[in-house]
């Protein structure tokens, strides 16, 4: 018996609940008639194949027939139904897209086998700095760590491609003989570079993208084997990578393999990135440590390396930036408050709906209808309406995730846009289900608790009305506060990102049009020839209708964030293992003039500044200010490769790291003074020109000038300077206009909230009301009262909001740029948003109260 | 059918069926409740208060009974079946013996 009545528990509550106990009864009588052993067996046997066919089925009838009543209920209530959907759909749309993309870049593995077990090694110092690796470094940890199973470097590198097609610029990257295998990939086609190919003695070699192959070389299997030009130099291809790899960054087009003569092994010159594979069961801070121990070893053996710096080993995710990573997080935290928001903001109405539908419940009720049934009818209708909402979020997260690619940084070793795959759309069925518990079952649980049959003659009783009451309160609380944390939220990163914009870069960049000519190095390596091409070009420029100036500089700022130097300063004794660094430039004349940087004193290049003049210099005001402070630096001198530079021009600083970050002082040289195959790294290959013509009306114009100084000479990085300054902000525009959407509707969910809230309980008093009025309350009164009712859920909720808000602030820190994380004018704002709306919301409701018939209502009762 | 002289009780329904089918077919419980649940839901049948004589009643039991609606749907059924065993038969298909 006891088994049969656990065996009954297969079956649904509601179904166990009404016919469980004849059910038992029934299996009882023929326990009684079979009174053989055998017969009983018989019967166990029996009962159990019974349950286990109709348990099942009864699940099905159950859903089935809750389904079918469900969608009847959702059709006749559309209004409703479209509300709870749209809510549904933009909370899990938007927690959708947010995940992807943080998972996409903070959580997902990279695509290389094994890929946690990849770090990057960087040299760093003591201030928290990070640079690449010299070769020296490079070799130290490649013949003495123990902590790896192999180890490789790379730099990245870009060539002309003249052999297929036009001549085309090509990014892409130099690589040690042990970079595929480290990172544990193949080729589609052919083979990758080995540690056969980067002898001095191997032949050129290089191996293509896929995206090559196929826009190049049409996808043509017989590339492998053929030679291809790349900056004048013949290069086999050996093989082409997958479409999927992407390294070190993304858009790469070749490899080719690194070679490193045993001259270059030196220390000082950080050029080489490194990436490493841990030995199974070696954790990235063993690897760390022991890089450490080895460069300090280096460096207590050899005074002449730097003793203030140091390898860190980096796990290759770490790459992130910390703050595209707290700028996902919070994104992903602003999309879950706003699921939140919309959560409380269904379970409230669902309630309201519930308390209006409650006579019908109770009739059900009466008719039969156990508590669990009514549950469950209840929450398939909400699950019905949440499973729409889910399905409507996945279109609007997949609607979404362009938009928020923009996030994800171009240093990632992936693709750019997050796949659509099954564990994204996992992540959206499962929040789905939260959803849908968290406004389902609250709702359906208090509601049936209120269905008996009392409901039917009078109201609901007191004790469980008052509770429900409390419940949205606190429901309509949340909301109010969450979209408060929101909107503070946006308000500092408003402000930061403003804040950010108006930092003033040092150069002017409207007006200005960028675009590059990589000289192959070989057939430009004299500086005559190279200067003759600079000038057929820059007076070319200069005399096109509308163009001010033009000039040729080594890097941009701001695309350019390096090209740092060490530097010797006459008077100054250079530290044992200190360096003093500068960012160098080498410039055409007239570069100061094109950008807008301010000559302070002195004078710009001239056409005189030649290798056979006197070696000079300009220098950024910082550059005086560290070594000269107070003094005039014209005249005075540095040292350069072995050359004494003198200073002729003092400039203006400008920010090449980023509108963020602080830069080194900046030194700029003559082109033309350049000794031939000297400094190759800083050859001019960006040309800027200073115009009030549009980009496309000059550029037609520009391309057939630069075909006429070399025909076969590329083109490429065409692009406005204000274009690259406002690269620099991109993120934070994507985030504070993501952010923005998000507070804005959190706040319309908590206003609609706070307005379903009054004017439900307006209409449940409206006989309290009726009856004060016809004591002679007054309407101001009525107003007051429901006017009272609503503010103070707001100053609840403001309050706890910026309770919330304080606590998140600090973790903001990172973003603010400078922006105090308790900002009053984000704080101020929001709250008397919040208040506003607080306003609105209670004012209709009010205005309802005060239009009460006293009679009327009398009437009715 | 069981339902079509007098209302009945769970068990009573097994017996009848077992009864006119001369033993060939008896409903396990769970069968029984789940279709007595869907004619429920379909209104063919209801439950009834009205109680036989209390020394024939035991508590437990819950009496059914065919509704106005559930009789019509039944004869509709019959008359259904009838014209297909007349098909049936139209076609060769019912040996004489069985009619």
């Amino acid at each position: 018996m006891i088994l049969y009545r656990a065996l009954l528990r297969l079956y649904p509550a509601s179904f166990r609940e009404e016919y469980g106990r004849e059910m038992r009864a029934i299996f009882a009588r023929r326990w009684r008639l079979a009174s053989h052993p055998i017969n009983r067996m018989l019967l166990l046997v029996d009962a159990c194949a019974d349950v286990l066919r109709n348990a099942p089925a009864a699940h099905v009838d159950i859903v089935g027939h809750d389904l079918s009543t469900a969608w009847q209920t959702i059709r006749r209530a559309r209004a409703l139904s479209v509300t709870v959907v749209v809510v549904t759909a933009i909370g899990i749309g938007a927690t959708t897209a947010a995940f992807a993309v943080a998972d996409h870049v903070l959580i997902r593995p990279l695509p290389y086998h094994e890929s946690h077990r990849l770090v990057r090694i960087y040299q760093a110092d003591l201030n928290g700095g990070r640079s690449e690796a010299s070769p020296a470094n490079y070799r130290d940890w490649r013949d003495n760590a123990r902590s790896f199973e192999r180890i490789a470097a790379y730099q990245p590198v870009s060539r002309n491609l003249i052999s297929a097609g036009s001549p085309v610029r090509l990014e892409g990257a130099s690589v040690t003989g042990d970079l595929f295998a480290t990172l544990g990939v193949t080729p589609l086609l052919g083979r990758s570079i080995t540690s056969d190919d980067d002898r001095e003695a191997s032949p050129l070699t290089v191996v293509i993208s896929e995206r090559l192959w196929r826009t190049r070389f049409a996808a043509d299997a017989t590339v492998v084997g053929r030679a291809v030009t790349l900056d004048e130099t013949a290069h086999v291809v050996i093989g082409v990578m997958p479409a999927r790899f992407e390294f070190p960054t993304r858009l790469m087009d070749f490899w080719i393999p690194q070679v490193l003569r045993s001259d270059q092994y030196v220390y000082g010159n950080p050029f080489l990135n490194t990436v490493a594979r841990l030995k199974t069961g070696i954790s990235r801070e063993q690897a760390d440590a022991e890089v450490r121990e080895i460069s300090q070893a280096i460096a207590r053996a050899n005074p002449q390396v730097n003793k203030r710096q140091f390898g860190v080993a980096l796990t290759l995710r770490d790459e992130v930036a910390p703050q595209a990573r707290s700028l996902l997080w919070i994104l992903v935290a602003a999309a879950a408050s706003l699921l939140l928001i919309a959560c409380t903001n269904l379970a409230n109405l669902l309630l309201t709906r519930g308390l209006a539908r409650q006579k019908e419940f109770a009739l059900r009720a009466a008719l039969g209808a156990g508590r669990h049934r009514l549950v469950r009818q209840l929450f398939t209708e909400h699950a019905l309406l949440a499973a729409c909402g889910g399905i409507a979020g996945a279109g609007i997260a997949l609607a979404g995730i362009p938009t928020l690619v923009r996030l994800v940084p171009t240093s990632l070793p992936a693709a750019e846009a997050p796949a659509v795959d099954v564990r994204l759309m996992t992540f959206a069925v499962v929040t789905t289900i939260v959803t849908a518990i968290a406004f389902g079952v609250v709702p359906a649980w208090r509601i049936s608790r209120q269905s008996d049959a009392r409901a039917l003659h009078d109201g609901v009783r007191a004790g469980t009305a008052r509770r429900t009451a409390r419940l949205r309160s606190s429901l309509v609380i949340a909301q109010v506060s969450l979209s408060v944390l929101l909107l503070v939220g946006c308000g500092l990163l408003l402000k930061a990102m403003l804040k950010v914009q108006s930092i003033d870069p040092g150069f002017r960049a409207d007006g200005v049009l960028t675009l590059r000519t990589t000289l192959p190095v070989k057939k430009y390596e004299s500086v005559s020839v190279r200067h003759q091409f600079f000038t057929r070009v820059i007076d070319g420029v200069e005399a096109l209708p509308g163009v001010t100036s033009a000039a040729y500089v080594s890097g941009l700022p701001m695309v350019q964030r390096g090209g740092i130097w060490v530097i010797n300063v006459v008077g100054f004794e250079q530290l044992p293992g200190e360096d003093r660094l500068a960012g160098l430039r080498l410039v055409t004349p007239r570069f100061f003039e094109t950008l807008g940087i301010p000559l302070r004193s002195g004078r710009d290049f001239t056409e005189g500044d030649t290798q056979t003049s006197l070696p000079v210099a300009a220098v950024s005001e910082s550059f005086v200010r560290q070594y000269w402070p107070g003094q005039n630096a014209l005249g005075r001198q540095f040292k350069i490769r072995g050359i004494d530079w003198t200073i002729v021009g003092i400039v203006g600083d400008i920010r090449f790291r980023g509108l963020e970050r602080r830069s080194e002082a900046q030194i700029y040289m003559a082109e033309q003074q350049m000794p031939d195959r000297g400094l190759s790294a800083y050859v001019p290959r960006d040309l800027v020109i200073k115009s009030d013509r549009s980009l496309e009306t000059l550029l037609p114009e520009i391309r057939s000038i630069i075909a006429s100084a070399d025909p076969q000479q590329p083109i490429s990085n065409i692009q406005t300077l204000a274009t690259i300054v406002g690269e620099e902000t991109a993120p934070r525009r994507v985030q504070v206009r993501v952010l923005g959407v998000f507070a804005s509707i959190a706040f319309l969910l908590a206003g609609i909230g706070l307005h379903g809230l009054l004017a439900y309980s307006v209409s449940q008093s409206a006989r309290e009301i009726g009856v004060r009025m016809a004591l002679g309350a007054e309407r101001r009164t009525i107003l007051a009262m429901v006017m009272r009712r609503g503010a103070q859920l707001a100053v609840a909720g403001v309050l706890a909001g910026s309770v919330l808000a304080f606590g998140a602030g600090r973790w903001l820190q990172t973003l603010l740029a400078g922006v105090s994380p308790t900002d009053f004018a984000s704080f101020g704002g929001a709250v008397l948003l919040a208040l506003t709306m607080t306003l609105l919301g209670s004012l209709l409701p009010a205005l309802k109260a005060v239009r009460v018939n006293p009679l009327q209502v009398m009437r009715a009762e | 059918m069981a339902l079509a002289d007098e209302d009945r009780h769970g068990y009573a329904i097994i017996q009848d069926i077992a009864v006119r089918t001369d033993g060939a077919i008896r409903l396990s419980a769970g069968t029984l409740y789940r279709s007595l649940q869907r004619m429920l839901e379909q209104g063919l049948i209801e439950e009834t208060e009205d109680r036989p004589a209390p020394d024939e009643d035991d508590e437990r039991r819950r009496y059914y009974r065919m509704t106005k609606f559930g009789a019509t749907v039944a004869r509709a059924e019959a008359r259904r079946l009838q014209e297909l065993v007349r098909l049936a038969r139209a076609s060769g298909f019912v040996p004489r013996s069985a009619s």
